[in-house]
């Protein structure tokens, strides 16, 4: 007999999935740090081939946008992304999959107001959420050093 | 054992990877305990690199984990700070307006041309879930 709440949550306790959060991270911990220990070492190559070394790590978060970017098209990003969860998601590679994966999708919908719409899906909120508080730093440090 | 170049980057990396995927750990923590969007936490990430780089973390950051901060989308946010401090000392008011999208530029540039490019040459795949 179910007679209080705890009783039915340990009840169905055993008819849940188990939880995969700690397998979920361990993933996502691999694969987002070795996405950035790689990047490490693609600075560094990039600085022995004479670029300066903040350059450097912007060439590196290019070659990374191109490459998920690739990646993304020939439809292999999603099936990496599917172990790796939020190590694929939160490095930029992950801004550049939304980015191109959607504007796959408006593909059928025509260049202007399908791709041209749904290219910033996900990129329009970040641009503008960055460039907002941007510029509220902007006003700040304007008025405070001024 | 971390001596000479080859060893500093090698040091360099390993704090990269750890301070990489400590936040991609947080992530997936987020999303897989919280109702969040990948959207709304994807923006929480940049809101914060914003932070870091207006309260100079973000620079010293970048000096100790090289790539663990750049990858990672508070980069993205953390060099928009930067950008715009930087127009504000050059060009004055100006540059709060300006500075934002200068230092944005090459990441959205790039994304954008990417995702345009392979639109048309690519069709979407079915997903399969």
């Amino acid at each position: 007999m179910i007679e209080k709440n705890e009783d039915y949550r340990k009840l169905i306790k055993k008819h849940l999935p188990r939880s995969t959060t700690i397998k979920n991270s361990i993933f996502a911990f691999l694969s987002g740090g070795a996405l950035c220990f790689m990047g490490e070492w693609l600075a560094y190559l990039y600085t022995r081939l004479g670029a300066e070394v903040k350059d450097s790590y912007l060439y590196v978060t290019l070659t990374f946008i191109v490459v998920a970017s690739l990646l993304t098209a020939f439809g292999v990003y999603d099936k990496i992304a599917r172990y790796c969860g939020a190590g694929t998601l939160l490095p930029v590679c992950g801004f550049s999959n939304s980015v191109t994966s959607s504007a796959l999708d408006g593909r059928f919908e025509g260049y202007v107001s399908g791709v041209g719409t749904k290219i910033f899906s996900l990129a329009g909120p970040v641009i503008l959420y960055s460039t907002l508080f941007g510029t509220i730093y902007g006003v700040i440090y304007y008025f405070v050093t001024r | 054992m971390f001596t000479g170049e080859m060893g500093e980057v090698f040091l360099r990396s390993l704090f990269a990877f750890l301070l990489g995927g400590g936040l991609c750990v947080i992530t997936q923590i987020l999303i897989d305990k919280t109702n969040l969007s990948s959207a709304k936490i994807l923006v929480g990430f940049v809101v914060f690199g914003v932070l870091l780089g207006a309260l100079n973390v973000y620079e010293w950051l970048l000096d100790n984990f090289g790539c663990g901060i750049t990858l990672p989308l508070c980069g993205f946010g953390g060099a928009v700070a930067v950008g715009v401090r930087e127009a504000v000392s050059e060009f004055g008011a100006l540059g709060i307006i300006k500075g934002a999208f200068v230092a944005s530029a090459a990441g959205c540039t790039a994304a954008l041309l990417m995702g345009f490019l392979m639109s048309l040459f690519f069709k979407a795949k079915p997903k399969r879930l």
